[in-house]
C-alpha cells in the first residue's frame, strides 16, 4: 500500500522537529488538552481566568494576610484584619483540645500513642502480605493496649475516666471498634440474608432494612435516649459505649449488604464442590465462600468504611467529644469565636487526609484486581 | 429384564419423617427465633417497668396536645399553639422541601460535574476531579457547619450584597423575587402539569405510529397548544395575576419576596454539593461503562458530540446509574436529619424537641422511622419503576 511508504514524509516538518524540543512537546501538550477546539479554548481561558483570581484571593487570605501568632488571648489584630486574612493563630493556641478533648494535659502523651497505635494497625491491615489468620491476633492486641492507654490504671499509669477522653482518639476509637464488631455481625447477617431457612432469613432482612431505612441520627438518638429505657434498674452504660452499641448495629447492616454483593458473585459450583466434599455448612462458608467473597468486595468495603469513618462526627448531635465535637467547641471560647472556619478547615484536613488515604488505597485495589 | 413386569414410577408417598438435614434448620431457626423473642420480650418488659416508673404513658395521645415549640420557618401556617400533629407535619414538609429541591438540584450538579470529569479539555477534567475528591473526604456534617458559619459571616440585612436586582445575600439568608401563589395560579400550574402528562402518552403514541410506518410526526403542535395555549386560556379565564413582586428592605428586615432562611439555604448548598460529587462518580463510571464502540460507531455516522452523548451515550449509560442513583436519593434523604445540627427544623429535630418536651421517646423515634421508612419506599418505588422503563428490552 502507497500510504505506508508515504506516511513518514507526511507530517510536517515543523513537527517533527518541535516533537523534539522540550518546549514544542508543551505547546503539542497545550494544543492536545487545553486548545483542541474553540469551546475547549474558551472553557480553557475562562477556567485559567477563574482559577487565578481564587487562587490570588485565597492566597491572600490564607497566606498574605494571615496571623500565624499571637500572644495569649489578644485576639486583636485578627479581628480587626477578619474577612481580609486568616487568624491560623487559633491553631496553636487550641489544637491540644481539638485533638484529645479534656484528658489531662499532663497524659495527652497517651491519646497520641494510641492515634499512633491505630494509625500503623490500618496500614498493617492494609498490606496484603498481612491478610492472613494473625492480623486477627494483631488486632485483638492492638485494641488491648489502646484500651490500657487511654484508661490506665495498671503499669503505673493514672486512670482516666471515659468522660474525659475527647478529639481524635474518640474518632478513631469510634470508627474501630464499630468496624470490628460490625464486620463480623454484618459476616453473619449477610450469611442469615442468603440462608435457605425462612425464619432465620426474614429476622435478618428486617434487621438490615430497619437500619438502613431511617437516618443514623435517629440510631444515635435511640442509643442516647431511648436505651437507657430498656435496660433494668440500676444498669447504666456510659453514654460513649451506647452510642459505640448504635455505630455496631449500624456498621453490621452497611456491611451485610456489602457482602451480600460478594456472596452473590461467587459461582454455584463452588457450593456444589463444597457440597460434595462432604463440609458442613459453617466450614464451607468459612474456608470456600467467604474468602473469595470477601476478596471480592474490597473496593466497596473500603467505600463504606470511609462513609462510616465521616459518619462518626454525628455524635456531635448527642453531645459526645469526637474530633469534630472538639472543634466546635473550642470557638465557644468568646475570644476566638470569629474564627470557626479556620478551625473547621483544620478539622477537615485531618479528616481528608484519612479518607483521601483510604479512597486513593481502595482505587489501587481496583487497578490490581483488574485484569489488564 | 422381561417386558412382562413394566416398571410403573412409584407413587410418591407423603413423609413425615425429616432428613437430619431438616431437623438441623429447625432446630436452628428456633433456637434463633427463640433468642430473638426473648431479647425484645426482655428489652420491651424493662421499657414498660422504666415507663411505669417515670409515669410516661404509652400511645399517642400526645400528638393530640398543645406543642408549644415554635417553628421558625414553615410553609404552612402554624403557631406554637398548635397542637404536636400539627408541628410533625410541618417538620414533614419542611424535610421534603430540602430534599426533593436538593434531589433535582444535586442530578443536575452531579450530572454536569461528571461530564466534566470525562472532558477532553485537561483543566476542567482535574478541576471536577478535585471538587469530588475533596468533598467526599470530609463529612459532611463539618461541611454543613462550614457553609452555616459563611452565612453568619454574610452583611447583615442593610449591606446585603445584590448580585441581581432583586437578589438579596445577608445574614438573614437568601432573598429572591418571587410570584404570590393563589388558586389561580395553581390551576393553571395544574393544567401545565396534566398536559405534560397528555404529551408523553401522545409522544408515546407518535412514535409507535412512526415504529409501524416509518413516518414522522411532528410533536410541536400538540406541545404548543397543551403547555402554552390551555393555561393561558385557563389563566385568561380564572384572572391569575403574574406579577412577580420584588424584595425590599424595610427597617432591619426584608419585605416581598422569597426568602430562604439561612438555616435552609446551609443545608441546601451542603446536601446538594455532597451528594453532587457522589452523583458525579457513578455519571462518570456509568459513562465509561458504555463501550467505546458506541463512541467510535455514532462518530463514524458525523454525529456531532454532543448528539452522540445526549442520544446514543447517555441512554445506554443511564441502566448502570440508575439503581445506585437510587441510594443517592435515599442518602440525601436520609442526610436531611443533620438539619438538627444547624437548627433547620425538620421531621427529626421536631421529634427530638417532642422526646425532650413530652419524653416519649419509642413514640417519637416510631414516627421518625414511619416517615424515614415512607419516604426510602416512595423513592424506591418510582425509581424502580423508572428503572424497568429504561431496561434493556432483550429481543
Amino acid at each position: 500500500m502507497t500510504s505506508i511508504t508515504d506516511a513518514p514524509q507526511n507530517p510536517l516538518p515543523f513537527n517533527t522537529r518541535s516533537r523534539r524540543t522540550p518546549a514544542g512537546r508543551v505547546i503539542r501538550w497545550l494544543r492536545t488538552n487545553l486548545f483542541a477546539s474553540v469551546t475547549s479554548s474558551v472553557i480553557s481561558v475562562l477556567l485559567i481566568a477563574l482559577l487565578a483570581k481564587a487562587f490570588f484571593s485565597l492566597v491572600l487570605w490564607g497566606y498574605w494576610n494571615a496571623i500565624w501568632i499571637v500572644s495569649g488571648n489578644q485576639t486583636g489584630p485578627c479581628r480587626s484584619i477578619r474577612g481580609l486574612g486568616a487568624c491560623w493563630a487559633v491553631i496553636p493556641e487550641k489544637y491540644r483540645f481539638i485533638l484529645f478533648g479534656t484528658y489531662p494535659f499532663a497524659e495527652q502523651w497517651r491519646p497520641a500513642l494510641a492515634c499512633l497505635t491505630f494509625v500503623v494497625l490500618f496500614w498493617v491491615s492494609s498490606r496484603r502480605y498481612w491478610w492472613r489468620k494473625e492480623l486477627v491476633a494483631v488486632w485483638a492486641a492492638a485494641l488491648v493496649l489502646i484500651g490500657v492507654l487511654m484508661w490506665g490504671g495498671v503499669f503505673g499509669l493514672s486512670y482516666v475516666s471515659q468522660d474525659r477522653w475527647g478529639g481524635l482518639p474518640v474518632t478513631l476509637i469510634l470508627a474501630t471498634f464499630g468496624l470490628a464488631f460490625g464486620f463480623p455481625l454484618g459476616i453473619v447477617v449477610a450469611l442469615g440474608r442468603r440462608s435457605k431457612l425462612p425464619a432465620i432469613r426474614s429476622l435478618c432482612v428486617l434487621y438490615v432494612e430497619l437500619i438502613r431505612g431511617v437516618p443514623l441520627i435517629s440510631l444515635l438518638f435511640m442509643a442516647s435516649v431511648m436505651f437507657p429505657l430498656f435496660l433494668p434498674d440500676g444498669v447504666n452504660i456510659d453514654k460513649l459505649l451506647r452510642a459505640q452499641i448504635a455505630f455496631v448495629l449500624y456498621a453490621g447492616a452497611y456491611l451485610a449488604e456489602v457482602i451480600r454483593g460478594g456472596l452473590q458473585a461467587i459461582p454455584r459450583g463452588q457450593h456444589d464442590a463444597a457440597d460434595a466434599l462432604g463440609l458442613t455448612y459453617w466450614k464451607k462458608n468459612g474456608l470456600i465462600i467467604l474468602p473469595q467473597a470477601i476478596r471480592h468486595v474490597i473496593p466497596p468495603l473500603v467505600n463504606t468504611f470511609i462513609a462510616f469513618f465521616k459518619d462518626t462526627s454525628l455524635v456531635l448531635i448527642i453531645g459526645i467529644f469526637d474530633l469534630l465535637t472538639t472543634a466546635k467547641t473550642s470557638i465557644i471560647d468568646p475570644a476566638w469565636q470569629p474564627f470557626s472556619v479556620e478551625v473547621y478547615v483544620f478539622v477537615g484536613l485531618i479528616y481528608f487526609v484519612f479518607c483521601f488515604a483510604m479512597s486513593r488505597y481502595s482505587r489501587q485495589l481496583e487497578t490490581q484486581s483488574r485484569p489488564s | 429384564m422381561t417386558t412382562s413386569t413394566p416398571e410403573f414410577p412409584r407413587k410418591r408417598r407423603l413423609r413425615f419423617s425429616l432428613n437430619r438435614q431438616q431437623v438441623n434448620g429447625l432446630i436452628w431457626q428456633i433456637v434463633v427465633v427463640a433468642i430473638a423473642v426473648a431479647i425484645v420480650g426482655w428489652l420491651w418488659s424493662n421499657a414498660l417497668h422504666n415507663l411505669s416508673v417515670r409515669r410516661i404513658s404509652t400511645g399517642f395521645a400526645f400528638l393530640g396536645r398543645e406543642a408549644g415549640m415554635p417553628i421558625a420557618d414553615s410553609w404552612l401556617a402554624y403557631t406554637p399553639k398548635d397542637p404536636y400533629v400539627r408541628a410533625f407535619i410541618v417538620g414533614i414538609v419542611n424535610t421534603l422541601r430540602v430534599a426533593v429541591i436538593g434531589i433535582v438540584l444535586a442530578t443536575v450538579l452531579g450530572t454536569l460535574i461528571g461530564i466534566a470529569r470525562l472532558s477532553a479539555n485537561w483543566l476542567l477534567s482535574r478541576l471536577a476531579a478535585v471538587y469530588v475528591e475533596v468533598l467526599r473526604d470530609v463529612p459532611l456534617l463539618l461541611q454543613l457547619l462550614f457553609w452555616y458559619v459563611l452565612m453568619q459571616g454574610l452583611p447583615a440585612a442593610r449591606a446585603a450584597w445584590k448580585p441581581i436586582a432583586g437578589v438579596f445575600l445577608s445574614n438573614r439568608g437568601l432573598v429572591l423575587p418571587s410570584i404570590p401563589i393563589e388558586a389561580a395560579n395553581l390551576w393553571v400550574i395544574v393544567t401545565v402539569l396534566a398536559g405534560l402528562g397528555a404529551l408523553y402518552i401522545l409522544w408515546q403514541r407518535l412514535v409507535a405510529q412512526q415504529m409501524a410506518d416509518g413516518k414522522a410526526r411532528p410533536l410541536w403542535p400538540y406541545a404548543l397548544a397543551l403547555l402554552v395555549g390551555l393555561p393561558a386560556l385557563v389563566s385568561f379565564g380564572l384572572g391569575a395575576s403574574w406579577t412577580i413582586t420584588m424584595p425590599e428592605l424595610r427597617g432591619f428586615n426584608f419585605v416581598g419576596g422569597l426568602t430562604l432562611a439561612p438555616e435552609y439555604f446551609a443545608l441546601l448548598i451542603a446536601l446538594v454539593t455532597y451528594t453532587s460529587a457522589f452523583i458525579a462518580e457513578i455519571v462518570r463510571s456509568g459513562i465509561q461503562a458504555v463501550p467505546r464502540g458506541q463512541w467510535d460507531a455514532a462518530n463514524a455516522l458525523g454525529l456531532r458530540r454532543s448528539f452522540v452523548l445526549q442520544r446514543i451515550v447517555l441512554p445506554q449509560a443511564l441502566r448502570v446509574i440508575i439503581p445506585p442513583m437510587t441510594s443517592q436519593y435515599l442518602n440525601l434523604t436520609k442526610n436531611s436529619s443533620l438539619a438538627v445540627a444547624v437548627g433547620y427544623q425538620d421531621v427529626v429535630s421536631i421529634a427530638n424537641t417532642t422526646l425532650n418536651q413530652t419524653g416519649q421517646a419509642i413514640e417519637a423515634i416510631a414516627l421518625i422511622m414511619a416517615v424515614f421508612l415512607t419516604i426510602s419506599l416512595g423513592i424506591s418505588l418510582f425509581m424502580n419503576w423508572y428503572n424497568a422503563r429504561i431496561a434493556l428490552v432483550e429481543r
